[in-house]
């Protein structure tokens, strides 16, 4: 990944089992990049153990561990106070990170009570919006409309009928210092965010957006560009909440949105939205949610909330 | 030393004190208690320095743990039932990657029905979490196995995490006279923790937590049942230890000298009773009793009961005639489990005893002297079921 801007240093060697376009283990680059050297890294279980982790193999350049699926947030308050015993807790850096199932879902309640008692760590959710390494199975952050394994389309069904959990305001109510919206299509944002939250004392928490082009049928060859269109049809909207002010990244301008149809109809996890006829009526709501939804943030960022 | 009168709880928080944990995470249950609200105490004042974390559940309090002794140092948490069953999942991680954590379990029942009193369900349902498990008798015992468990833990062919097990109320609360050592005699007994094992350091990169395929696994497994075979050996070790530099200042508090097992008059008894914990300080009187009137019967206390002590059990019993195995707990559809394991390694010697399982004591009902009279009325005349429970 040459990046002008970005460390050079790869702490996950090549040689991982990850699937051709993973989003998720570009995003593991990105984070470990921002982290570097003087880091411990936590994890949940998920794809990511399973393809850098192979038993005696192993594709980290830094210390890692993998204690459960629900627990990577209260492993990472064990480590900082560890190393705050030993006096040593403001020269390592300590990253904890899962996928969305792992962070919206089964260890949300941990995460909030590290971030209720200001442990000092950054949090990590890559996101690719379902439990894609047990198959595809439907999470609190699958989007509306998405079909996944559990929450398959079929001659009564949309899909997912529910909206995507805000975790980030979720988050937000526990009055953390630094939350951030990154997206893995722009990997110098999200670098600057993951550096910027890991600089942030206490704790702090990014969303990072990651293609999964097995569990969204898309193109393997393009999930960074899937992940940009995200971004510029303000499905996934860039920002950050710094000590509980919004400041919106992009996009900023409402009017120039791409539409949302862009990005759906390059899924096949949406492709019941334009097969066997085109669904205008359900691709018309989702294009009017991510609008509201993009609107309140500028709100919030305007009126110096 | 100092001769103290305190409930149980409160001298094993005297113990944790005293081996000076790094990091605590604490989470309340009943009746755990008392504990952890007496460290929370020594930590207000000044007389503790460790990162005592207050944290949302019994789940992030072991998962903390785990990270904190994979990060090297001294972890020490508690909990009850309910606590412990939360935790489940996290114990077997804990112990498969061989973290020496120490924990305290005040034993209490399972709901349902809800209880919030004593039997030993909970943590004998842990038993094949890997973790090693040794059950108190007394305030001294809570003490001293408290100190125990970590240098047997932490030792290099050891490396397993422990639970020190006492009865809930019926042991916890009640207040006993027991001997506190000094600290630097504790210190010499049981030094700063120096990790053996690799721990998360950026300057030594390791992976901790692996996946382990069909190709692995059995054989890491295999290498985790070895050390808790080791352990068996190091647990005698540390008993021994521990018997000659802390010798019995408190008359009856303990055994004269520590072993996986204490014999009570069972010399020339041709009944023995074996039970794990306070109950056993009842049975004791019972034996007193029954001797008086010229009965042959002991007791054959069980402290280790992970590892599973088979060589001195095994001896124990090796001359006796009948053995009644009382226990606090059951396993629906099943035997009584310490009965299960016993009978399996009574069926290896030459000699089998008769033996009867009593269920006793569950959702904390009372186990008194005529209980265990009438367990051994049953047992000498062999009447009554295979399994009795005694309500």
């Amino acid at each position: 990944m040459a990046i002008a801007g970005l460390p050079e240093e790869e702490y996950l060697s090549c040689g991982h089992r990850a699937c051709a376009g993973c989003g998720a283990a570009t995003a593991i680059r990105l984070i470990t990049k921002a982290a570097g050297k003087n880091s411990i890294l936590v994890e949940s279980t998920g794809c990511i153990e399973v393809i850098s982790t192979p038993y005696p193999e192993t594709a980290w350049k830094l210390p890692w561990i993998h204690g459960a699926f629900e627990n990577p947030s209260s492993i990472a308050s064990g480590i900082s106070a560890a190393l705050k015993a030993k006096g040593i807790e403001d020269e390592i850096n300590v990253v904890a990170f899962g996928g969305d199932g792992s962070t919206y879902d089964i260890g949300l309640g941990h995460i909030s009570g590290a971030f209720e008692r200001g442990d000092n760590f950054t949090y990590i959710c890559y996101d690719n919006e379902a439990y894609m390494n047990t198959g595809i199975q439907r999470s609190g952050a699958t989007p509306y409309g998405a079909s996944t394994t559990t929450s398959p389309a079929g001659r009564e069904s949309i899909g997912k009928v529910e909206w995507k959990k805000d975790i980030i305001h979720i988050l937000a109510a526990h009055k953390s210092p630094y939350l951030a919206s990154a997206s893995i299509g722009y990997p110098t944002d999200a670098f600057k965010k993951i550096r910027k939250a890991i600089e942030t004392k206490g704790p702090t928490f990014v969303n990072l957006f990651a293609t999964c082009p097995t569990g969204w049928r898309s193109d393997p060859a393009k999930s960074i560009e899937l992940a940009k269109l995200a971004v510029e049809t303000g499905v996934v909207p860039l920002y950050e909440i710094i000590n509980g002010k919004h400041v919106v990244g992009m996009p900023r301008d409402i009017s120039k949105l791409k539409p949302v149809e862009e990005y759906l109809k390059v899924q096949g996890r949406y492709r019941h939205l334009f097969r066997p006829e085109k669904k205008e009526m359900e691709i018309n709501f989702i294009q009017e949610r991510v609008k509201e939804n993009l609107a309140l943030l500028l709100e919030y960022a305007e009126t110096g909330h | 030393m100092t001769k103290t009168v305190m409930e149980a709880s409160h001298a094993i928080s005297e113990a944790v004190k005293m081996i000076k944990p790094d990091v605590v995470p604490a989470y309340p249950i009943t009746p755990q208690t008392h504990i952890v609200e007496r460290i929370s105490d020594f930590v207000a004042d000044g007389d503790l320095k460790t990162e005592y974390m207050r944290v949302e559940s019994e789940f992030a309090a072991i998962s903390a743990c785990l990270g904190a002794s994979a990060t090297g140092v001294r972890v020490y948490t508690s909990t009850s039932a309910q606590g412990l069953a939360l935790m489940f999942e996290i114990l077997f991680i804990v112990s498969g990657m061989r973290l020496p954590v120490g924990m305290t379990v005040v034993n209490r029942a399972m709901s349902a029905p809800i209880s919030i009193w004593n039997d030993h369900q909970d943590s004998i349902s842990c038993r094949d979490t890997g973790w090693i498990q040794m059950y108190a008798e007394t305030a001294q015992e809570c003490y001293d196995l408290t100190l125990m468990q970590y240098k047997i833990s932490e030792n290099k062919n050891v490396l397993l995490p422990s639970m020190v097990c006492l009865d809930g109320f019926t042991l916890s609360h009640v207040y006993e006279p027991f001997d506190v050592p000094s600290q630097g005699r504790v210190d010499d007994f049981l030094p700063r923790y120096s990790p053996y094992h690799a721990i998360l350091d950026p300057e030594q990169p390791l992976t901790l937590g692996a996946i382990g395929f069909p190709s692995h696994y059995m054989e890491l497994r295999y290498s985790q049942i070895e050390a808790m075979e080791n352990s068996i050996d190091i647990i005698e070790k540390t008993f021994n230890e521990f018997s000659d530099k802390f010798p019995v200042q408190v008359e009856r508090s303990r055994p004269e000298r520590y072993f996986h097992t204490e014999e009570y008059l069972m010399d020339d008894a041709e009944i023995v009773l074996v039970a794990m914990g306070s109950v056993c300080g009842t049975i004791k009187s019972a034996v007193d009793k029954l001797r008086e009137k010229g009965e042959r019967v002991g007791l054959l206390k069980l402290i280790t009961y992970r590892p599973f002590p088979r060589d001195a059990i095994k001896n124990a019993l090796k001359d006796v005639k009948k053995v009644a195995v009382l226990e606090k707990a059951v396993s629906p559809g099943a035997n009584g489990p310490v009965f299960d394991e016993i009978s399996s390694l009574l069926y290896e010697g030459d000699k089998r005893p008769e033996i009867r399982s009593f269920i006793i004591g569950l959702g904390g009902r009372d186990v008194r002297l005529d209980h265990i009279e009438r367990i051994y009325e049953m047992t000498k005349e062999g009447k009554g079921k295979k399994q009795e429970w005694m309500f």
